[in-house]
């Protein structure tokens, strides 16, 4: 069975890699902090393999986040100069090679693809071929390897360090952005255990009147909505509006549909989510990722939209939910 | 009531604009210990944190191949390719990237496209070799726009197709939510079905507000050209 870890080692491992290829690069005036924090990211996502299943402490990679945070948040990591091809070779070896280039790029969306809906059922001697519950994350794991292979082929490339290095100016060109996805998940389970979403239950519950349907399913939406920004994600919203509103009052008190109550109101969150810069992986390692000055521009661009949607969840569930 | 302080320091955080890693390091440190946790065990939730949420950093596998390709001339492929289809304007090329997003999505394909494997190499070479068929060469702030609402196709489709797939986490997690704390038995595909007006609109009010990027990008563009060319009379 291919497990879900070993992509975690080979991740934790190209990190380690580039993080050496960082420190030697003088190029990079800030080139040992930068390797420090890439090459705690790669060690980090080895030793995680036994925090998951409890066999090693969890307190000492906590710490090493929080020297990450440092390292990122006080300015100890740059990049380097790429080492890459000028536009004109770019432009001369794209009329070489024409539409081949696009062959390995979407090899990692078709071998994705079939992971996800035919190795999953495929099982070798009586154990699945793809650990269970992990098959997308695998399939995009194989696919860029796939990927890889097929297209060092198809450009004649012969040195491995090629990818590598053009790999490791993307990871730079991303920077600290790439950190704080995780950061954010783990501040989520944070406020969980510390009570912060009982907290907010109690004030919707006391603050909310009783006796208007309208007022509360604009007070359930908009409150998904409004929890999401800051928390960054619908999923840790959730259970607390729904716990306070969605189902003693929306569900209970005024008899609402269930399903179509609970499925609007997780929209609503998702509303949130686009126009909020803690739902960092998808709002700013974009921006960092496209190269964007304003690392807000995709929230900016989102901005109308989520308002437009946020109403029209509010009135599919005031008008078809009751 | 004193824990919300955290959610208080992000949010002081993100306004006053500090760096993000930092924000979310204090405000975690400061909850936890408000929220009467020890010190060993806040520095536990941060370890445990990041072990568990490794999935969402995993996109980072593919960034070689796709330096590889960009290096041998990837980006401007793409651009070329789309020059050659003359009725699709940006707007018109991300609305249609939108739909397909969402399509795949609500099939379950949410890792086939997405930011870093898709958006990068090629919608947005796409999305800007369109307007520059059409304007020659972008002005910085053109790109910029068209990089934005190429972010944006992605995440919409994304989220609002999502839904529509049974399998996928959010359904998962309300029925699992509901089902163990209220002892009721909904099923996913219920869920699933009323996720289908919002997709719709979804696609319809972006898909609207990408189509209308042309004409913004036209207005834009002709401004933009007469500034420039007077920015250059001047510094001659």
């Amino acid at each position: 069975m291919i497990k879900a870890e070993w992509f975690y080692w080979l991740v934790g491992l190209s990190f380690l890699v580039m993080a050496a290829q960082m420190v030697t690069d003088r190029s990079n005036p800030k080139r040992l902090g930068t390797g420090a924090f890439w090459g705690l990211i790669g060690a980090g996502f080895i030793y995680s393999s036994w925090v998951v299943t409890k066999q090693a402490p969890a307190e000492p990679l906590g710490g090493a986040v929080l020297v990450m945070a440092c390292l990122a948040g006080f300015g100890f990591t740059g990049r380097g100069a790429p080492r890459t091809t000028s536009a004109e070779q770019r432009a001369a070896s794209a009329a070489k090679l024409g539409n081949r280039l696009f062959i390995p790029a979407l090899t990692i969306p078709v071998v994705a693809m079939a992971c996800a809906i035919g190795v999953k059922y495929l099982s070798f001697g009586g154990e699945p071929v793809l650990e269970e519950g992990s098959e997308t994350i695998l399939g995009l794991g194989i696919g860029a390897i796939v990927a890889l292979v097929v297209g060092m082929i198809i450009l004649r490339e012969k040195r491995i360090s090629v990818p590598v290095q053009s790999g490791r100016s993307m990871l730079e060109a991303v920077g600290w952005a790439m950190l704080l996805p995780q950061m954010l998940a783990t501040l989520g389970a944070i406020f969980q255990v510390s009570g912060v979403g009982d907290e907010v239950g109690k004030l919707t519950a006391a603050l909310l009147p009783k006796d208007s349907l309208y007022v509360a399913v604009v007070v359930y939406c908009v409150g998904m909505f409004a929890f999401t920004m800051i928390m960054g994600n619908a999923f840790a919203a959730f259970p607390v509006m729904t716990a306070a509103v969605g189902w003693p009052v929306l569900v209970g008190h005024f008899d609402g549909n269930a399903p179509a109550v609970l499925a609007l109101g997780m929209l609503a969150g998702f509303c949130g989510t686009l126009v909020t810069p803690m739902a960092a992986n998808y709002n700013i390692v974009p921006a960092a990722l496209l190269e964007l000055k304003d690392q807000y521009g995709p929230i900016k661009a989102q901005l109308p939209t989520a308002g437009a949607l946020l109403g029209c969840n509010i009135v599919i569930m005031a008008l078809f939910a009751f | 009531m004193i824990v919300l302080l955290g959610v208080l320091v992000v949010v002081i955080g993100f306004a006053t604009k500090r760096n993000p890693l930092l924000v979310v390091g204090v405000a975690g440190i400061a909850t936890g210990l408000l929220g009467g946790l020890s010190p060993g065990k806040v520095l536990a939730a941060f370890g445990n944190g990041f072990a568990g949420s490794r999935a969402v950093t995993i996109f980072a596998i593919t960034l070689p191949v796709i330096g590889l390709l960009e290096r041998y001339g990837l980006q401007e492929q793409a651009r070329h390719l789309i020059a050659r289809f003359a009725r699709l304007t940006t707007g018109r090329f991300l609305a249609l990237y939108l739909g397909l997003r969402q399509i795949g999505a609500a099939v379950g394909l949410t890792q086939v496209f997405g930011h870093a494997q898709t958006v990068r190499p090629l919608a947005v070479p796409m999305a800007e070799g369109a307007a520059e068929r059409k304007y020659g060469q972008l002005p910085h702030r053109t790109r910029e726009k068209i990089r934005s609402f190429s972010a944006s196709a992605d995440n919409v489709g994304l989220f609002f197709g999502e839904d529509v797939f049974l399998a996928v986490g959010s359904i998962l997690l309300i029925t699992g939510f509901v089902n163990t704390t209220y002892g009721t038995h909904l099923e996913p595909l219920q869920l699933a079905l009323w996720a289908i007006p919002t997709a719709v609109c979804a696609f319809v009010i972006h898909g609207w507000r990408l189509l209308r990027l042309d004409r913004q990008l036209e207005r834009e563009l002709l401004t933009a050209h007469v500034h420039d060319t007077a920015v250059a009379e001047a510094t001659k």
